[in-house]
């Protein structure tokens, strides 16, 4: 399992953008960091989710 | 101009007396003056370029009477302000200005004022400075008290009751090594609870072995701010380099100094530039050291031994005055020293404005306490005097004169750590 | 009045209106930038929502200048992390440093932020960090190497106004760095209150998105920010002081 946002998923074994696509997230406007290290644009089809990792993606929201 | 300091000595030899008029009549002779000379030791700060910035463009003249009452109108003096109230047209708000400058005095200093001696032990010097008594063309006794001597010498002021010493040199590393001026502040530790340091500007390690040695602040005078004023006036010697004398205080402080104190010589230059150049070097290092305590100081030029001619110029009480209430009101932190050069009459009156620290029982000559304090005559030889005083009483009367002002003396609250 | 801009990390403004962009909705952030004549927006890092697609990079006009914060770190290192992901999010290098150790009444850590403060300025980021106004640590902040000093005027969204004033007039005389008064400022007259202390900059969001009309209320706030400049600039003038009293004169001893 992965944990991703703080929600337990399967999603092992895809890559950053294959999950990106499924969850229905728009590329342009977040940022993805995997275990603490943040995962440039270039290598979202490169790197594969693994198990038991922590993943976070980012975005701008309001804010003072 | 120049006549007031050029003074000839029938003792300099030939030679002497040659390389004296070449020094004093042939700018080129002079060594450059804002170049280090080999083991000075250069520190980076912004300090000078802010003070210098200021001072350059500073146009006492254009300031009127309308810029100095908003100044006064001000709960936050700013430096803008400040040249306000050094300029000309402050003159006519002296007694508002006075006003102001107590109450900001007696918010920061209650009524107390401090008091304080200073020991000469040796007026070797090896600069020509030519307003100064102690330069090595004018022909005085010379003197450099031993250990035993200078011990003396503070155990007679010590038992006047004085708790505070400030140790002077003329400016002679060879004949007051750093070492010398350590020993003696040894000794001064012990029978004394703050000891200060005027000597010639050191490196930062010097700083730190003197601060070791148990002086814990440290006072040099830029003289004057003006750097082509300063070159026509320090001929000879390592006094002539004017940028590793801005910078003593920052390296006093970078070696572990608890304070500094800063002044120009009034009257060198003109004392409106160097009022405001002495208050922003305060100003500046303040900011930067903001643990640090910081005092300055107003001496005036005052007659020599061989000079009689030597006199203030301009800078007359009201000035002086003008200048310590604008001091007070722009740092009202700051410690304000007025010495014997000063009337009774004068440092009576400042106390109760401005100042917060005056000197007793003073002599600027090499020992000569015993003589001094008991009136008893001198068995050693003595050096002579840097300059002439002009208020000689002695802390007993300075204390009865200070709580008879209503003002609180204070011999020391200081905790040495 | 034209050359008279707000410096921030080698960057000019002519605005002294800090906008937030929080507690309110996205479609009205245009019209508060337009209103607030602001230059500078701020924003949060939050985790990405899959569900509404609404972007609110869409919503802020060309040439705002992104002034992402770091709500949300309780500490040094969160807060160091949360601003890599706003940089990585392609806003520039402005951060404002926000660090709560305390969720009642969301007071800043110092002590975390000047740490924070170090790391950032380091990686080239430009600083903004949000205090409590404390002297030393507004030294501590310009030596770590920040571009400004964000001192809180009361507790953030209490619209309580200068309740610190005293210890913003100290940062505003010792500092040389803009000082930018952030977090509850309520109302327009306070803004303009701490400009003419000497207040470099306002950052408001709560006191506009609780207004009645956010734009009209966000073009009180730019009007009085520049009353505020105005009067700065120009000079206070004197406060009579009524009984004061005349004592001895205190010159009387000078010699000519």
């Amino acid at each position: 399992m992965v944990k991703i946002n703080g929600e337990e998923r399967d999603a092992a074994g895809q890559t950053i953008t294959e999950y990106l696509e499924a969850a229905n997230y728009n590329p342009k406007v977040i940022v993805v960091e995997q275990n603490g290290e943040i995962v440039s644009k270039e290598q979202y089809n490169d790197i594969k989710i693994q198990d038991g990792d922590v993943i976070e993606v980012v975005s701008f929201m309001g804010g003072g | 101009m120049e006549n007031q300091f050029f003074v000839d000595s029938e003792f300099l030899s030939p030679g002497a007396l040659a390389k004296k008029h070449q020094l004093e009549n042939d700018p080129a002779s002079r060594k450059n003056h804002m170049e280090y000379l080999p083991g000075m030791e250069i520190i980076k700060s912004d300090v000078c370029e802010n003070v210098m910035s200021h001072v350059n463009s500073y146009e006492p003249g254009k300031y009127a009477a309308s810029d100095v009452k908003a100044a006064l109108e001000h709960d936050t003096c700013t430096i803008e302000d400040f040249k306000a109230l050094l300029s000309p047209a402050a003159e006519k708000f002296l007694e508002q200005m006075a006003q102001r400058a107590r109450l900001e005095t007696s918010k920061h200093f209650g009524n107390t004022v401090y008091l304080f001696t200073p020991l000469y032990i040796a007026n070797y010097c090896e600069n020509y400075c030519v307003y100064c008594g102690f330069n090595c063309y004018n022909h005085i006794q010379r003197m450099k008290l031993s250990m035993e001597q200078i011990e003396h010498e503070m155990k007679i002021i010590a038992d006047s009751g004085m708790e505070e010493i400030l140790l002077l040199t003329g400016e002679s590393r060879t004949k007051s090594s750093v070492e010398y001026i350590g020993e003696a502040c040894k000794l001064a530790r012990k029978y004394f609870r703050m000891v200060g340091l005027e000597i010639y500007p050191v490196n930062t390690d010097e700083y730190k072995y003197l601060h070791e040695c148990g002086a814990d602040y440290v006072t040099v005078f830029q003289e004057t701010y003006d750097t082509v004023r300063y070159e026509q006036l320090h001929l000879f010697g390592h006094k002539r380099v004017w940028p590793y004398r801005f910078d003593s205080q920052e390296r006093a402080l970078m070696g572990g100094m608890r304070g500094v104190a800063f002044s120009a010589l009034l009257g060198l230059s003109d004392f409106r530039k160097d009022a405001l150049a002495s208050a922003l070097h305060v100003y500046y290092l303040q900011r930067k050291y903001p643990y640090a305590e910081m005092s300055l100081s107003c001496p005036r030029l005052r007659p020599i031994i061989n000079n009689e001619k030597i006199n203030p110029l301009d800078v007359h009480e009201k000035q002086l005055c003008q200048v310590l209430c604008a001091y007070r009101i722009f740092l009202p932190f700051v410690g304000i020293t007025v010495s014997s050069r000063e009337s009774a009459e004068f440092r009576n009156g400042i106390v109760k404005i401005a100042a917060t620290k005056v000197s007793a029982g003073v002599s600027t000559g090499i020992g000569d306490h015993e003589s001094k304090y008991t009136g008893k005559e001198a068995s050693d030889a003595q050096g002579d005097e840097q300059f002439e005083i002009s208020d000689g009483r002695s802390l007993e009367k300075m204390y009865s004169d200070i709580s008879e002002e209503g003002l609180q003396p204070v011999l020391n609250d200081y905790l040495y750590v | 009045m034209n050359e008279d801009k707000l410096k921030i990390g080698g960057h000019e403004f002519n605005s002294r209106f800090i906008l937030g962009s929080g507690k309110y909705s996205m479609k009205l952030i245009e019209a508060a930038i337009k209103y607030a004549g602001a230059e500078i927006i701020t924003l949060a890092v939050r985790r990405a929502n899959t569900k509404e697609n609404e972007n609110i990079l869409d919503y802020i006009p060309k040439g705002i200048t992104l002034l992402p914060n770091t709500s949300g770190a309780r500490n040094a290192d969160e807060a160091v992390r949360i601003a890599r992901l706003a940089k990585a999010l392609g806003c520039g290098d402005f951060v404002k440093i926000e660090i709560m150790r305390d969720s009642k009444y969301l007071l800043p850590d110092n002590y975390e932020t000047i740490k924070a403060t170090e790391i950032l300025a380091n990686e080239g980021f430009i600083v903004m960090p949000y205090m409590y106004p404390d002297l030393n640590v507004a030294r501590d902040l310009v030596n770590a190497g920040a571009a400004t000093i964000m001192p809180l005027a009361s507790p953030i969204g209490s619209n309580k106004g200068l309740a610190t004033k005293d210890f913003i007039q100290i940062l505003i005389d010792e500092i040389d760095l803009p000082i930018i008064v952030d977090a509850g400022i309520g109302r327009p007259s306070q803004a303009c209150e701490a400009m003419e202390m000497g207040a470099a900059a306002i950052m408001s969001n709560t006191a506009l998105a609780t207004a009645g009309n956010l734009p009209a209320m966000a073009e009180a706030f730019k009007n009085a920010i520049e009353a505020g400049r105005k009067a700065y600039l120009a000079g206070l003038g004197r406060v009579l002081t009524r009984g004061a009293s005349a004592s001895d004169p205190l010159t009387g001893f000078l010699r000519d």
